[in-house]
């Protein structure tokens, strides 16, 4: 489904992502750890098309297009979804008028009818119970006045509504309480299938405890610097990211 | 130093003064003579102003002035066509609809209010009234206001409402301004609307064009009193086509305890539109709101002055005034706070935030606050910026198109204003009208 060959990619004139490789496949659950710098988030945000990101060289494939010559925008209509680390709050935009526009555009990409409201608010509904996410959506702006914790949950119940092919979850655990957690992470475990994909990007192991990964990569000096099974993140868990240093000088020596 | 421009218009207006004072001679009481007489001196002394102008700094008429106007037209030049009436009617609002063209009433083609809460005329008809008695040309400045002192000596047409003491006006009158003309003219309407106490009523003014290809100058005047506790809604939609240039004066004065709100949206098309907005606070326990939105377009001119004057204590005012630029479009705020010496327990608030879609685009923002009293609680500020590339990239990243995702932060960046218009079906005829001028 995605396929990253040797992506490098930089911010303002400081290189990231340093020949970064990736095959994603439908079904699967890949985990993305890595210290403070390594290049996580720069890889989401490349990922989404956000313009402050250069890539420098490098493919980017999902389904067999090519992604990084794709708008922001079109890559979301094929199905890419990012849940972003710091969701934006837009006063005067109304969550439901702005779901609506987002997902109507999507369908009228995919040349499918525009949803009829009835039917639009039915989903809204259904998808709000699946994700367990209560807040009162209608005549309330975008993110305005949620909380960290809301604003995260937010972010799974739109990946509920535009049911991506690939979502891409940037931190969604950072900030959240433990309860807060069990939600979102009950959320995307509905959420999966066998065919969609999911990359999450998180800091802390205990998110692996509540949605098992297929794959844990460890991310350093922006590349990926191992791969292995969700015991893998234990691993890390318990030693830290120190180890990968001197494997990372083994490596330039050798 | 020179405060003028020197046209030909100038000397035309000489030449119609003597005539229009002839009419009057014949037609109008001896106070409203001396009135037109006084402030056609004060016109004379004025000129139209130049640039060196303080309140005109940034607006150079010049090209405006320099075309041939027909300033005294024949009755032929007030006829519209159906279409641009039904065009100009604001879709899914009950209302009364009260036609003027070229700044003269249309009757006929208007709808009649029954009952006798109000009254509506056209200026010359209700010049025996005590109401225009007692309110004409009292409260609008002629020695300090060239187009006003201009206005005041040579208006011709415009409309008089008085709503009766205690009466609610079930449905909001519509008026709805229209430019039709075929050749070049220059026409001055001079309006009056008095609220009676206790009375509440919402006005809504469309301005609009039946689509000249000619060059029009409207220079308008209308004076507003909102008597004891009486509330008015008033709301200003500005439209029209390049070739139309409007000066428009509001002069208002309220009050005790009154309300008065003012909803200013104006849209790309006018080539120049230059509002004064005065609101006089002329008692205690006043609350007035003006709320602007101008979307700004192609090479248009729009300035808006405005003057909110706290004369008495225990008073709120709060204005808040909006702009999106495109273009090459040139947008004025001068926003003016006076809170007098008596005004102690004042509440005055004032905002201008500017949102530029273009880089050619240009705003001079200028709030002013000059404060008499020491124990009042007011403010002013200004912003002028750029969307938000987050905002923007976060609706984007959602499958959200460019053009739609601005469109989206544009209605969100005015939504400010157009939230408070208390009448559903002008929000949504303004915001029709936002997503039109965003088009062109």
């Amino acid at each position: 489904m995605l396929s990253i060959k040797n992506l490098r990619a930089s911010v303002e004139g400081k290189e990231i992502l340093r020949g970064l490789n990736l095959e994603v496949k439908a079904g699967e659950i890949h985990a993305i750890m890595g210290p403070n710098g390594s290049g996580k988030s720069t890889l989401a945000a490349v990922l989404a098309g956000n313009e402050n990101y250069e890539v420098t060289g490098g493919e980017v494939w999902f389904d067999g297009k090519n992604l990084l010559d794709m708008a922001p925008e079109d890559r979301a209509r094929e199905g890419v979804f990012l849940a972003f680390q710091y969701p934006v709050e837009i006063p005067g935009v109304s969550n439901i008028n702005f779901l609506r526009t987002a997902m109507n555009e999507i369908r009228t990409y995919r040349n499918q009818p525009a949803l009829e409201a009835k039917e639009f608010l039915k989903t809204v509904k259904e998808k709000q119970k699946l994700v367990e996410f209560d807040a009162a959506l209608t005549n309330r702006s975008l993110n305005e006045g949620f909380s960290g914790g809301e604003k995260k949950r937010n972010e799974i119940f739109q990946l509920a509504m535009l049911e991506p092919k690939l979502a891409i979850l940037d931190e969604t655990d950072s900030g959240l309480d433990i309860d807060a957690l069990r939600i979102v992470s009950k959320g995307v475990n509905k959420l999966r299938s066998d065919k969609n994909a999911f990359v999450l990007i998180t800091h802390y192991q205990r998110l692996l405890d509540y949605i098992v990964p297929d794959f844990v990569h460890v991310l350093y000096n922006g590349q990926i610097a191992k791969t292995g099974g969700k015991e893998l993140a234990l691993e890390l868990e318990e030693k830290g990211y120190d180890w990968l240093k001197e494997t990372s000088k083994e490596t330039e020596l050798a | 130093m020179i405060k003028q421009i020197t046209t030909s218009l100038y000397d035309q207006f000489i030449a119609d003064f003597e005539l229009r004072s002839i009419i009057s001679a014949s037609s109008e009481a001896a106070e409203l003579q001396a009135l037109r007489k006084n402030a056609f001196e004060h016109f004379k002394q004025l000129g139209f102003p130049n640039t060196k102008v303080e309140d005109w700094k940034y607006i150079n008429l010049a090209p405006f002035l320099k075309d041939e106007y027909i300033t005294e037209p024949e009755d032929d030049f007030f006829t519209v066509s159906d279409d641009a009436i039904a065009k100009a009617k604001i879709p899914s609002l009950d209302c009364y609809n009260i036609i003027l063209v070229n700044g003269q009433y249309q009757a006929d083609l208007s709808d009649t209010i029954a009952g006798s809460d109000i009254f509506v005329s056209s200026l010359s008809a209700a010049m025996n009234r005590p109401a225009f008695i007692a309110h004409f040309g009292k409260y609008a400045a002629i020695d300090k206001n060239h187009f006003t002192a201009l206005n005041t000596a040579l208006f011709r047409g415009g409309l008089f409402i008085e709503v009766k003491r205690k009466a609610l006006i079930d449905k909001p009158l519509h008026i709805i301004h229209i430019v039709s003309a075929d050749s070049n003219l220059f026409f001055q309407p001079r309006h009056l609307f008095v609220i009676g106490a206790h009375a509440e009523v919402s006005i809504v003014e469309s301005f609009v064009s039946a689509g000249n290809k000619t060059n029009v100058f409207v220079n308008n005047v209308s004076e507003i009193i909102v008597h004891e506790q009486a509330q008015l809604q008033h709301c200003y939609i500005q439209t029209g086509n390049v070739n139309t240039k409007q000066v428009h004066h509001t002069e208002v004065v309220q009050k005790a305890s009154s309300l008065y709100n003012n909803y200013k949206a104006s849209f790309p098309g006018t080539g120049l539109l230059r509002n004064n907005i005065n609101v006089v606070l002329d008692g205690q326990n006043i609350e007035s709101h003006l709320f602007g939105l101008y979307l700004a377009g192609g090479q248009q001119l729009v300035d808006n002055h405005t003057i909110v004057d706290h004369q008495q204590p225990h008073c709120y005012s709060n204005e808040l005034y909006k702009g999106v630029m495109k273009d090459e479009a040139v947008a004025v705020f001068n926003g003016k706070i006076f809170v007098r010496q008596d005004a102690q327990k004042t509440n005055a608030f004032q905002k201008n935030n500017n949102l530029m879609l273009s880089k050619k685009a240009v705003v001079d923002s200028k709030p002013q606050l000059e404060i008499f009293a020491d124990d009042v609680k007011c403010s002013h500020g200004s912003t002028i910026g750029q969307f938000n590339e987050d905002a923007l990239f976060y609706l984007k990243a959602r499958g959200i198109g460019e053009e739609k995702a601005k469109a989206l932060l544009i209605h969100a960046f005015a939504y400010d204003v157009t939230e408070k218009i208390p009448m559903p079906a002008v929000q949504a005829h303004i915001n029709h009208l936002i997503e039109e001028g965003l088009k062109g």
